[in-house]
């Protein structure tokens, strides 16, 4: 009540400047506090405070959860009230302070070094987990950790050809990834072809469908094309579930053969890896060979990417992202630079695809769902359109917080043994996509890098640069 | 022909409608080689209907639009040329082009007609210097052999990259933004950006430059500028301009040629001074003529 009494009070305030000068930052704060909790009753009350549930007679009845549903508004009140008091204060102080001319010769140190740093470590990875974890240790790290997220880095970087350069917002990427996976399996199960072999192949493929796909979608923009690559990725998806004779449908494709190391297959026997370089029989040694194979493939990737870029084909697609109707008057063809961007960015995906069939052995249909495409879409999106640094870091930070969130075994004793901390990721990935769209709306390394420079490379702020049409 | 011994772009019969609308009406004119050409008009008589045409933006409802490379002579296979259903004839001395014929990428890239944009088309997030050498895109896509020797870092490429940025210094120092030309284009001012926009199209190698209001936004001293840089594009690179403008101190110093259009309909055609003082221009523009006021006045019953 002493809140709808302070908001009567306020209406007067215009008239009467002198007493809301007078008002405390106290009084303010519980102003504020009280809205809040108001707002937060006015929201949870259907949500938390009523709950439906079958009684004995198989009734529904209307239940009241009131302590739970007041305990909640009081702490969002309370934090509220503590922001009001003491956060908020301290963000206008620091708003309100000039801005450092100079930038921090820290940073520059660290964008000049984090590039040969990062490759050293993805390198030296597999032997600093050998030596940390051990051989029994080691396999999970190298794995989970280090093969998922390289896959997904090589994923995301492959989507910002499409995304991030040309401008074109893919929903329906994971559909290239399918093409990739079923190529390698079903060639390899039915004619025995060797991953090398496959493994352009697997990409020539998946860059036709991306061909296939780009021509009905060429004269779609925004909403319109985003709409078909979801209903494109989903056919194949529904495809491969359905053609059961082909695909084997859910059941999935097992016994997909192994890549081997040259020629000398991962075995425990004689002609195996580990007997003819004469080591003790482990399987870390295949998972090692995949990691270097992912990790080269990767790399592949960015090297391409990075020199499409300074290549007219790059430039060209930048520009469509900029203004396509200029880029016609310029005589740039742009359908064919529509379908070189989609192709591209197929073709990588189809890469990562056949290495992960190889990887995993075994693939299905539950693989290849929407799901895996908004998160790749995501990894491209949070670390910035365009930017090969920030599509990395935001895949080790996606997948690997997956990935870690999966370990988080002592949660269990804090909240007992049926809390899974995996069924909270999504939630955690809205937050950070919320926080990251708040702080930096154009994604971790929003800048743009100019692919040629007369006397000196100054990179181009985030609000120049287009997002494309879609 | 003998009247249409250097003519350029031939114009003929050009219609265009939108649904009932009548935009351009059985529009006909020609641009010399050399001349800078100037399409005038009130607002609305359908100007940028007629580069839209021209650049193949829009596919004309009738018409023809004749453009030739090379000598004179080839306009005689201009029927022959029509009648084949083909875009474009080539000659031991020339290539003819139909340009209604043409996609609008094409008519940039074959035909090399460049243009400009009313409202400033640039590449806003990509430096000056980019915005010049995505111009020069299919020489280097050429040149790196459709991306695949570029990928793999052939010299080839490496040295026609150089031959164009050189080129775009070369017109970066023409328009006085040289100093400029690692910033993005977007962070220029609106001149820069205008004078920025016609340096990216004559990056395009082209044998005719249309220009949409070059001067709209200009201060008079900039205006003077834009005057003395397509003089010498004329000059200097012996390349046709046609411009719309409103802006009627660029229009008469430095078009040779004059054509108005009102409600898509020519209404006058010739050299600036005649237009000038043609009567019926100066009815399109302030309502009615001088002379015509008693008869006018006499009409209402004033």
């Amino acid at each position: 009540m002493a809140v709808l009494a302070h908001s009567a009070g306020e209406s007067g305030r215009a008239r009467r400047p002198n007493i809301a000068r007078e008002r405390s930052p106290f009084v303010v704060a519980l102003h504020d506090a009280g809205i809040t909790a108001l707002i937060a009753f006015g929201v949870l009350l259907p949500l938390i405070g009523f709950q439906t549930v079958q009684n004995i007679n198989e009734v529904l009845v209307l239940r009241t959860r009131w302590p739970l549903l007041f305990s909640l508004v009081a702490i969002i009140g309370a934090s509220r009230f503590v922001y009001a008091v003491s956060v908020a204060p301290w963000l206008a102080r620091r708003a309100a302070r000039p801005v450092a001319a100079a930038p921090p010769g820290w940073r520059s140190l660290v964008g000049r070094w984090f590039v040969p740093f990062a490759i050293g470590f993805v390198i030296a990875y597999p032997a600093i987990v050998l030596f940390s974890a051990g051989f029994r240790g080691a396999l999970k790290w190298v794995d989970n950790f280090g093969i998922q997220i390289l896959i997904y880095v090589m994923l995301g970087w492959g989507l910002n050809i499409v995304v991030g350069l040309a401008g074109l917002l893919d929903l329906g990427y994971v559909a290239f990834y399918a093409v990739g996976a079923y190529s390698y399996a079903l060639l390899a199960t039915h004619f025995g072809f060797a991953f090398w072999i496959l493994l352009p192949l697997a990409g020539i493929l998946a860059s036709f469908w991306g061909i296939l796909l780009g021509f009905p979608v060429l004269r779609l923009r925004g909403d319109y094309l985003a709409i078909v690559t979801l209903a494109f990725g989903e056919i194949i998806r529904i495809v491969l579930v359905n053609w059961v004779s082909l695909t084997n449908g859910y059941a999935g494709i097992g016994g997909i053969p192994r890549p081997s190391f040259f020629g000398i297959p991962f075995t425990a026997d004689d002609n195996g890896f580990a007997a003819v370089f004469g080591l003790q029989f482990s399987p870390i040694y295949r998972t090692i060979f995949l990691y270097y194979v992912i990790l080269a493939l990767a790399l592949l990737t960015c090297f391409v990417t990075v020199r499409l870029r300074r290549l007219p084909v790059g430039r060209a697609w930048e520009a469509l992202r900029e203004d396509e109707i200029a880029c016609r008057s310029l005589g740039i063809n742009t359908t064919n630079t529509k379908l070189t961007a989609f192709a591209m960015g197929a073709m990588f995906a189809g890469f990562a695809g056949s290495f992960f069939a190889a990887r995993q052995g075994f693939i299905s249909p539950e693989s290849f769902t929407f799901l895996e495409s908004a998160t790749i879409l995501s990894i491209v999106v949070l670390g910035g359109m365009g930017s090969q640094i920030g599509v990395a870091i935001a895949a080790v930070v996606m997948i690997g917080g997956t990935e870690i969130m999966r370990q988080l075994d002592f949660l269990k004793d804090i909240f007992g043994s049926t809390f899974d901390p995996t069924q909270y990721r999504m939630l955690l990935f809205g937050f950070a996509m919320v926080a990251i769209m708040i702080w930096r709306p154009r994604g971790l390394v929003a800048t743009r890098s100019p692919s040629v420079f007369l006397t000196e490379r100054k990179t181009i702020a985030a609000d120049l640069v287009k997002e494309g049409h879609g | 022909m003998a009247e249409a011994i250097d003519t350029l772009l031939r114009v003929e019969h050009l219609t265009m409608r939108f649904g009932g609308l009548v935009a351009v009406d059985d529009l006909s004119f020609e641009v010399r080689q050399g001349h800078i050409a100037a399409l005038i008009g009130p607002n609305g008589a359908g100007k940028t209907t007629v580069f839209n045409c021209i650049t193949g933006f829009y596919k004309p409802s009738e018409g023809r639009l004749g453009l030739r490379h090379g000598k004179p002579a080839v306009w005689d296979a201009l029927d022959a040329l029509t009648d084949s259903g083909a875009r474009r004839r080539i000659h031991p001395n020339g290539t003819l082009f139909l340009l209604e014929r043409m996609p609008d990428y094409l008519v940039a890239r074959q035909a090399r007609v460049a243009r400009t944009f009313q409202n400033i088309r640039l590449f806003p997030g990509m430096t000056v210097l980019e915005n010049l050498l995505v111009a020069q895109h299919n020489r280097l896509m050429f040149a790196s052999g459709y991306t695949l020797l570029g990928v793999l870092g052939f010299p080839s490429y490496t040295r026609a990259e150089r031959s164009a940025i050189d080129k775009a210094r070369d017109w970066l120092n023409r328009i006085g933004l040289l100093a400029r030309a690692d910033d993005p284009a977007g962070d220029l001012p609106y001149g820069a950006q205008r004078r920025l926009e016609i340096a990216r199209a004559m990056c395009t190698d082209p044998v005719l430059l249309c220009l949409d209001e070059p001067a709209a936004g200009l201060n008079p001293h900039e205006s003077a500028e834009l005057n003395e840089l397509l003089l010498a594009i004329r000059d200097e690179f012996a390349i046709s301009v046609l411009l719309i403008e409103h802006d009627m101190t660029v229009v008469m110093e430095i078009s040779d040629h004059v054509v108005v259009l009102d409600y898509g309909v020519k209404i006058a055609d010739g050299a600036p001074d005649a237009v000038r003082n043609d009567d019926k221009v100066i009815a399109a523009y302030l309502g009615i003529a001088g002379e015509d006021v008693q008869s006018v006045e006499a009409e209402v019953g004033l």
